[in-house]
């Protein structure tokens, strides 16, 4: 979304009417921003360090001084809910990063050379697509040592052929386009044509399924420091503050519920914004 | 059409399925080589001797060439071998037979769960597009598709196990021991994995149905004075059908994806805990049997929705 803010004003004038028009996409990147700005100024925001102990003050009931409480070691719930904005953040950024750079030029090449690349292209898409994600995701983390980036850069590389697909199937249709022809006839070299032609038309429904993949791979980032392979303790993500709130369950059932919403609002604002954009960019789609 | 189309796609599908199958385990096996450490010395145990050491890279077959390392293991695979456990020593086809029922029970309950309630409330969203129920509809879908399955696992167990003592907490009775008692344990876990199932359900049918009601021969129909049921019934669900079979083999594949860590709330010894333990612990035979024991079943479950569109739409066998 920021990247559409540095494009031309009328660029801008046209997100900023979509936006308008949309109340559901305008109230998605509402959400989306406010935590983008929570998860840049924690260390100011959160009012106690996050891992600070405090075992006289253990599952605390919500008051003045702890808004949300604290978990069974004392910490205070707000502080690490706050803290845990730029990890789980960070997290599917990093996953969508990596199925991105992986993804989209190994489909651009596919659908642009065809031939014998696209085949062997296809057949590792198909391969990679048959995969159980959080599977290979355990899988890598076992062989590279668990941790919140090594899961993700699986996460990640099990999301890039969904986006290879999709910039192939993109790439095949404006490939046989009258003007990437002419642009060829013209002596344009291949990276030209790719670069200048082919990218800025496949780029839509790779922005629409970026969206939608944010939204998967914070669920993936849940998951997986939940099992205890992502994040370390006494690190705090949302996933991992779920995996103590699973074992205080039968005491403090109420622990579950801070960082449960907090995925539930993000992935339903990411899942939202994709979708808007989705009936925005493609003028075909009955509403 | 009929057999032949379906026997063509059979024949096609497994002979596409066998690269699939050797490159996805290679893919693991080179990801499980490639990290730092030597599994011999983590088996040998503490202050154990060089001898030691070497006897246990000869045994295991650790000092041979990494690609005569994943022959060997394709070869065994071949023969129904997938060696044993580095930890507990049972062999890991063992171990996989024994926890792959629990985890098909809660997938396949699941799937019934999400079929039943969600293809009702696609239909009832797309006959009355844009009303209260079809706004509804979508709302609840897009919870469905929001929520961390674990947690919702979670909020199930807490309220329906802990405050009510309607279910029980954790744990699994075989099918073979005792059906009811198997499906009493399994049901909470298949609540928390339908929930997204159902929202993707409800979505399709009511895409799908939407799409063919709006279209010309339904709108054909209707100018010659058939009942909006008729029409319903016979034009429009016949035509989700296919849809609905592609949608419901990618849930099949998710859900077994998504038992892993609703296996681990319940505490379920199924094909999660297998793995995530496994995994925890570096005992790579048995990862790696669990990957291939997953592709293998992704892989039937893409073939059997296949043929099975085969036989419902014709032109796709061709």
């Amino acid at each position: 979304m920021r990247d559409t803010v540095a494009r031309p004003p009328s660029r801008l004038r046209g997100f900023l009417s979509f936006l308008r028009r949309d109340l559901r996409a305008a109230l998605a990147l509402g959400v989306l921003v406010l935590l983008l700005v929570v998860a840049v100024l924690a260390p100011w925001l959160s009012p106690y360090a996050p891992t600070t102990q405090n075992v006289s003050n253990m599952l605390a009931e919500p008051s003045a001084a702890h808004w949300l409480g604290t978990d069974d070691l004392g910490r205070d719930i707000l502080s690490r809910l706050i803290y845990g904005a730029p990890a789980s953040l960070f997290a599917s950024f990093l996953a969508v990063s990596i199925a991105v750079a992986i993804g989209v030029p190994i489909g651009l090449a596919a659908g642009y050379f065809g031939g014998w690349v696209d085949d062997l292209i296809s057949r590792a898409i198909d391969t990679l697509l048959s995969f159980p994600a959080i599977v290979l995701a355990i899988a890598v983390t076992s062989a590279l040592g668990v941790g919140l980036t090594n899961g993700m850069i699986a996460v990640g590389i099990v999301f890039s052929p969904q986006l290879a697909r999709l910039a192939r199937a993109r790439t095949l249709v404006v490939r046989s386009e009258l003007y990437v022809d002419a642009a060829r006839c013209f002596g344009a070299s291949s990276r030209h044509i790719l670069w200048r032609h082919v990218l800025p038309n496949a780029i839509q429904p790779v922005i629409v399924q970026v969206t939608l993949l944010l939204a998967a791979a914070l669920l993936a980032e849940a998951s997986l420091s939940f099992l205890g392979l992502g994040i370390q303790p006494p690190n705090p993500s949302w996933g991992a503050m779920l995996a103590r709130a699973y074992q205080t369950m039968e005491v403090a059932p109420e622990q579950m519920y801070p960082p449960g919403l907090a995925i539930l609002v993000t992935a339903l604002a990411f899942n939202a914004l994709g979708e808007s954009l989705r009936v925005a960019l493609d003028p075909t789609l009955k509403k | 059409m009929g057999s032949h189309g379906a026997l063509k796609v059979v024949g096609r599908r497994l002979l596409q399925a066998a690269p699939v199958i050797v490159l996805a385990t290679f893919i693991v096996f080179a990801l499980l080589k490639l990290l730092p450490g030597d599994v011999a010395v983590t088996l040998a145990g503490d202050n154990a001797s060089e001898e030691r050491i070497a006897e246990i890279r000869r045994v295991y077959g650790l000092d041979r060439p990494f690609l005569a390392q994943y022959g060997a293991w394709l070869w065994n695979a071949l023969h129904f071998d997938l060696s044993r456990s580095l930890l507990s020593g049972e062999q890991v086809l063992t171990s996989i037979l024994r926890c792959f029922p629990n985890t098909l029970l809660i997938v396949g309950m699941a799937l019934t769960l999400a079929l039943a309630t969600g293809i009702p409330l696609g239909v009832a969203a797309a006959t009355r597009p844009d009303s209260f129920i079809d706004r509804t509809v979508m709302a609840i879908a897009s919870l469905g598709i929001a929520v961390p399955n674990f947690w919702l696992a979670m909020i199930l167990v807490s309220v329906f196990a802990l405050k009510w003592n309607l279910f029980p907490a954790t744990g699994t009775t075989a099918f073979s021991k005792s059906p009811t008692d198997a499906i009493y344990h399994a049901t909470l876990p298949a609540l928390a994995l339908a929930a997204g199932g159902m929202a993707e359900v409800a979505r399709q049918v009511r895409g799908s149905l939407l799409d063919i009601l709006s279209s010309q021969h339904v709108r054909t129909l209707h100018a010659k004075g058939l009942s909006p049921q008729i029409i319903l019934w016979k034009h429009g669900l016949k035509n989700v059908g296919v849809n609905l079979l592609t949608v419901t083999s990618l849930l099949a594949n998710r859900m077994l994806a998504a038992t892993v860590v609703v296996e681990a709330v319940f505490a379920i010894p199924g094909m999660g805990n297998l793995i995530v333990h496994a995994a925890i612990q570096r005992d790579f035979p048995v990862v790696q049997g669990v990957v291939l024991a997953m592709v293998i079943v992704v892989i039937l479950v893409n073939l059997i929705a296949d043929l099975l569109c085969a036989v419902v739409d014709p032109r796709v066998g061709r």
